[in-house]
C-alpha cells in the first residue's frame, strides 16, 4: 500500500493512505479520547463524538475516527474548539452515567477515567443536569453483570458478542431511550448468553463486568 | 438532438394524441372538479363528491365529476370547480352537501352560477373576480403546482394532455451529460431543506464508478405542520415520476424508488397507480418508447421515523437495517443504496426537473433570485387567515407571504413571529418581515428553508414554549446513536422545561446557548446539527421572554401553565350569570358574599374552560402572570 506522510501534533507520521487518523495517533503514542471506535472495523460508528481533532485547512473540527490519512495533512489533537467539544460530549455522557467510581468494579480501568485524566476533566457533573433512567441491573447471567445505567452506548459489546459470543446483544429503542439489550429485552440468561465474557472484556466502562476475575 | 420524426417522437406523439382526445372529450360538456387530496377529504370532500354525483344522476344531467388534487386554498375546503361551457371556470369554497345540491340544481341544471358561494374564478373574466385579481394572486406564482387541482391525478391522460412526459422524451433525445448540464445551468437547489445544488449531486453520481446506480425520491416528509410533498404526490404524481425518470437517465440508473412514509396512504396509492399507468403506457419499464433506456420504479414505505428523511438513515432503512444515519463522506452519490452510487432528491426538487428540461435553464433562472432560482412552496399554517399551500418566487418577502397571501393574523391579534423550516428551522420576529425568502437569507437570519413548513405565531404564543415544543419533537425523534444529539437535545429540553415551569436558573440561558452551539457543531447528522435552531433563534430574537420566565416567573404570552393564574374581574362579572360555574370541571368557582364569582386558586387546574364559557359581552375571566398577581388583586378587592 502507498505510504504517505502526515503530521499529528507536529510529529511526522508515516502511514498507509486512507487509514483513520485516530489509529495513527494512538499507535504513535498520541492520545485522542475515544469510546466507540474498534480497530479494523469497516465503518466507524462515529457515535461517541469524543475523538475531535483540527485538520489544517478545515473550517471546523472533525472526528479522527472518520478522517482518512492523506499526504501532508497537518492534524492537531488540541485546540480551544476541540477541547470544548470533547468537554461537552464527555460531560453529556457523565450526565447519563451512574457515577459511583469507588464502588465500581471498573475503577482505575475505566476509559471515562482515562479521558478525565488525559484532558483534566472533572469526573462529576459541573454544568448539566443528572439524567437518571432507573434501568434495573441485570444479574441473571452467571458470568457477567449488566448495569445499563453505566452504559455509554459505544456498541463495542454488541460487536464482541456477535463475533465471539452468541450474538444476543443489540441496540433497541431510539433517542434517549436507546439501550443495549437482548431481543425482546429479556434478561441475559434467558436470551441465550453463553457466559463467554467477551462483552465485559470489550466494555470500556463499568456497564458490563465479569463476576469472577478467573473467566 | 435527434430529428422530430424519430420512432421515439412518433410513439410519444401517438400517446399524446390519444390523451388529448380524451381530455377534450371531457372538457366538451360541463365538468365538476372536486379537490379530494387528504386536506379536502378531511374537510368532507368525498361526501360532497357523492352528493354531486347523486344529484347529477337524479336530475338526469350530462355533467362529469372528476376527483382532483389540492388547489392550495386549504382554508376554504371542500373546494369545487365548475367549468361549464359559456361560463368561466368558477371555484366554490366551503362547499357543504346543501351547497353541492344547489350548484347542481341551479348552475348545472339552470343557468345561475350561484355566485354567493363562489370563491373566485380560475381565469380573469367579466363575471366573477379571479384569483389573480386578489392581493394573493399578485404574490403567488404557480410553477410547481401549475397542474395541481386541475387534473385527475389518477388519469395519466390528463397529465399527458397538458404536455406531461414531453420533458422525458426531450431528455431521452439528449445525451445524459447534456441533461446534467442543463440542470446545473438552471441553478436548481435541493428543496429538501439544505439547498444543495441538484446538478452537482447528479454529476457526482454520474461520474462515480459503477455499473449499477439508483435514484430515490425522498418523500419522507415529517416536519410538524408541513404537507407540501404529500399534496404534490396526491395531486400530480406523474410530474414527480417524470422527474425521477429524467434523473435516472441523467445519472445512468436503471432502478428508482419512491420512499414514501406509510402515514401518507393516499400518496402511496396515487404513486403506485402512477407507476403502474406510466409503465402500461410504455413510459417506464424496459426500452422506454423504443429509446433503449430501461427504468423500473418501486415504491418503498417508510415506517415513521423522522430521522429516515436523512439520506443515510433512509438508505439504511431501505436496506433492512435500523434507520440510523452514518458519517458522510462517503456521500450517497458515491456510495449509497447497497453501496452503489445513488441520487436522493426531494419530491419538489424532482417535480421541477421536467419543467426545467422542457422550458430551459434560462427560463428557470428568470424566476427567483440569482442564488436561489425558482419558486418556494410553503405550507402556510398557524395563526394566519388563509392557511394552505402557497407557491411564490424565491425572494418574496415574509411580509408579502404572511400578509399578502395569508391575509395576516386572525382575530385582530398582533403578529409575533414566524417559524420556518420546522424542527430544524427557526423563529423570525417582526424585524425580519422584510427579509426575502431564499436559502441564504433565511440561514443568515437563523432559520432555514427546511422542507417548507411555515407556522405563523401571534401574541398569545410563548417563544420559550415554541422552542420547547420543537425540541421535544427532535429529542423524541433523535435516533440516539450519537452522544451530542441523544443527550445534548435531552439536556436542552430539561432546561427549557424547567424554564417553562418557572424553575429556570439565571445561569441556564448561557448554558442553553453553549449546549446549543455544541450540539450544532458536534452531532453526527443533519438532525442533530439543526435541532438547536429553534432554541438559538428564539434566544437571539426573544431573549427578554426567556428572562421574564426566569427572573420574574412571568410568561409574557400567558401560555406557560405554571406561570399563569385565572382571575375573574369583579367589576365585569355579571351577578345573574353562572356560565363559568357550570363549565368548571373541578368546582373551583364559587359565589362570594357579593354574589360575584371567584376562582379558588387551590382547586383550579387552569383548563381554560371558564374563559371560553364567559359570555363575550362580559369578558370577565382573564389570565394573569405571574400567578401571584391574583393575591394582590384579591387584596385590593377585599379592601374596597
Amino acid at each position: 500500500m502507498q505510504k504517505i506522510t502526515l503530521f499529528i501534533d507536529d510529529r511526522e507520521v508515516k502511514a498507509p493512505a486512507g487509514r483513520p487518523i485516530l489509529w495513527l495517533a494512538l499507535e504513535n503514542g498520541i492520545y485522542i479520547p475515544n469510546l466507540c471506535a474498534v480497530p479494523g472495523a469497516e465503518d466507524p460508528p462515529a457515535a461517541c463524538r469524543l475523538c475531535w481533532v483540527e485538520v489544517e485547512g478545515y473550517p471546523r473540527p472533525v472526528t479522527a475516527c472518520t478522517e482518512p490519512a492523506r499526504d501532508g495533512l497537518v492534524v492537531r489533537t488540541r485546540s480551544p474548539r476541540v477541547d470544548r467539544l470533547v468537554r461537552a460530549a464527555f460531560e453529556l455522557l457523565l450526565s447519563a452515567h451512574r457515577l459511583e467510581c469507588s464502588r465500581c468494579p471498573k475503577n482505575r480501568a475505566c476509559t471515562l477515567q482515562e479521558i478525565a485524566r488525559a484532558r483534566r476533566l472533572p469526573l462529576r457533573l459541573v454544568r448539566y443536569r443528572k439524567l437518571a433512567r432507573d434501568l434495573p441491573v441485570d444479574n441473571s447471567s452467571p458470568a457477567v453483570r449488566y448495569d445499563p445505567g453505566k452504559c455509554v452506548l459505544c456498541g463495542r459489546c454488541v460487536r464482541a458478542c456477535r463475533r465471539e459470543g452468541t450474538g444476543i446483544l443489540g441496540f433497541a429503542r431510539r433517542g434517549y431511550e436507546r439501550r443495549v439489550t437482548t431481543f425482546g429485552e429479556v434478561p441475559l440468561a434467558r436470551a441465550g448468553c453463553s457466559g463467554c465474557g467477551a462483552c465485559a472484556l470489550a466494555c470500556p466502562v463499568g456497564a458490563l463486568t465479569l463476576k469472577t476475575k478467573s473467566v | 438532438m435527434r430529428d422530430s420524426n424519430s420512432p421515439l417522437q412518433q410513439k410519444f406523439a401517438a400517446l399524446k394524441r390519444r390523451a388529448r382526445e380524451a381530455w377534450e372529450a371531457l372538457r366538451k360538456g360541463p365538468l365538476v372538479l372536486v379537490g379530494a387530496a387528504t386536506c379536502g377529504r378531511a374537510a368532507g370532500a368525498l361526501e360532497v363528491l357523492k352528493v354531486l354525483e347523486e344529484e347529477i344522476r337524479k336530475q338526469g344531467l350530462d355533467a362529469r365529476v372528476v376527483e382532483v388534487g389540492c388547489m392550495g386554498h386549504c382554508y376554504a375546503e371542500p373546494l369545487v370547480v365548475i367549468a361549464k361551457p359559456g361560463f368561466p371556470s368558477i371555484c366554490y369554497g366551503y362547499v357543504t352537501e346543501g351547497i353541492a345540491r344547489r350548484l347542481v340544481q341551479d348552475f348545472l341544471g339552470g343557468d345561475d352560477p350561484c355566485l354567493e358561494f363562489a370563491l373566485a374564478a380560475l381565469e380573469p373574466n367579466e363575471l366573477v373576480p379571479a384569483f389573480s385579481d386578489f392581493p394573493r394572486g399578485q404574490v403567488e406564482r404557480a410553477v410547481l403546482l401549475e397542474k395541481c387541482g386541475l387534473i385527475d391525478p389518477q388519469d395519466i391522460n390528463h397529465y399527458l394532455a397538458l404536455g406531461g412526459y414531453g420533458a422525458l422524451v426531450k431528455a431521452l433525445s439528449l445525451s445524459p451529460e447534456e441533461v446534467v448540464a442543463e440542470i446545473k445551468a438552471s441553478g436548481l437547489r435541493g428543496r429538501g431543506g439544505a439547498g444543495f445544488p441538484t446538478g452537482k449531486k447528479w454529476e457526482a453520481c454520474r461520474l462515480a464508478p459503477g455499473e449499477e446506480k439508483y435514484v430515490i425520491c425522498n418523500a419522507d416528509e415529517g416536519d410538524p405542520g408541513a404537507f407540501m410533498d404529500r399534496t404534490i404526490l396526491e395531486s400530480n404524481p406523474h410530474q414527480v415520476l417524470e422527474g425521477l425518470a429524467i434523473a435516472a437517465y441523467a445519472v445512468g440508473a436503471r432502478r428508482g424508488f419512491f420512499y414514501v412514509r406509510a402515514e401518507y396512504p393516499l400518496a402511496v396509492e396515487r404513486v403506485k397507480a402512477a407507476v403502474r399507468d406510466a409503465r402500461a403506457a410504455g413510459l417506464l419499464g424496459p426500452d422506454i418508447l423504443g429509446s433503449g433506456f430501461d427504468f423500473e420504479v418501486e415504491v418503498f414505505q417508510g415506517s415513521g421515523a423522522f430521522v429516515c428523511g436523512e439520506e443515510t438513515a433512509l438508505i439504511a432503512s431501505m436496506e433492512g437495517r435500523p434507520g440510523l444515519p452514518r458519517h458522510r463522506p462517503p456521500y450517497p452519490a458515491e456510495k449509497g443504496l447497497w453501496g452503489r452510487p445513488t441520487v436522493i432528491n426531494n419530491v419538489k426538487t424532482l417535480a421541477y426537473v421536467p419543467l426545467i428540461v422542457e422550458r430551459g435553464a434560462a427560463w428557470f433562472r428568470g424566476i427567483g433570485t440569482p442564488q436561489s432560482p425558482g419558486t418556494a412552496v410553503f405550507a402556510l399554517a398557524g395563526k394566519v387567515v388563509n392557511t394552505g399551500l402557497v407557491e411564490v418566487p424565491m425572494g418574496t418577502t415574509l411580509r408579502q407571504l404572511i400578509f399578502g397571501v395569508g391575509s395576516g393574523v386572525p382575530k385582530g391579534k398582533a403578529f409575533k413571529a414566524v417559524q420556518i423550516g420546522g424542527p430544524s428551522g427557526g423563529c423570525l420576529p417582526v424585524s425580519c418581515l422584510d427579509l426575502p425568502v431564499d436559502f441564504d437569507s433565511l440561514a443568515q437570519a437563523g432559520a432555514m428553508m427546511g422542507s417548507g413548513g411555515m407556522v405563523v405565531l401571534d401574541e398569545d404564543d410563548c417563544m420559550v414554549e415554541v422552542a420547547r415544543f420543537f425540541l421535544d419533537f427532535t429529542q423524541k425523534e433523535s435516533c440516539g446513536k450519537c452522544t451530542m444529539c441523544r443527550l445534548g437535545t435531552r439536556q436542552m429540553l430539561e432546561i427549557l422545561e424547567s424554564i417553562t415551569r418557572g424553575e429556570g436558573r439565571p445561569e441556564d440561558l448561557e448554558l442553553l446557548l453553549e449546549l446549543a452551539e455544541d450540539v450544532q457543531a458536534g452531532s453526527l447528522c443533519g438532525l442533530g446539527r439543526t435541532a438547536p435552531n429553534p432554541v438559538l433563534s428564539t434566544l437571539r430574537y426573544f431573549r427578554e421572554e426567556y428572562e421574564a420566565h426566569i427572573k420574574e416567573r412571568r410568561c409574557p404570552a400567558k401560555m406557560c401553565q405554571a406561570l399563569i393564574a385565572y382571575y375573574i374581574l369583579p367589576e365585569k362579572c355579571e351577578r345573574s350569570c353562572d356560565a363559568c360555574v357550570g363549565s368548571c370541571p373541578v368546582e373551583a368557582i364559587f359565589t362570594n358574599e357579593d354574589r360575584l364569582k371567584v376562582i379558588d386558586q387551590q382547586k383550579c387546574v387552569k383548563c381554560n374552560s371558564c374563559m371560553e364559557a364567559c359570555p363575550p359581552q362580559y369578558k370577565a375571566v382573564i389570565k394573569l402572570s405571574p400567578p401571584e398577581l391574583v393575591r394582590e388583586l384579591e387584596r385590593k378587592g377585599g379592601a374596597k
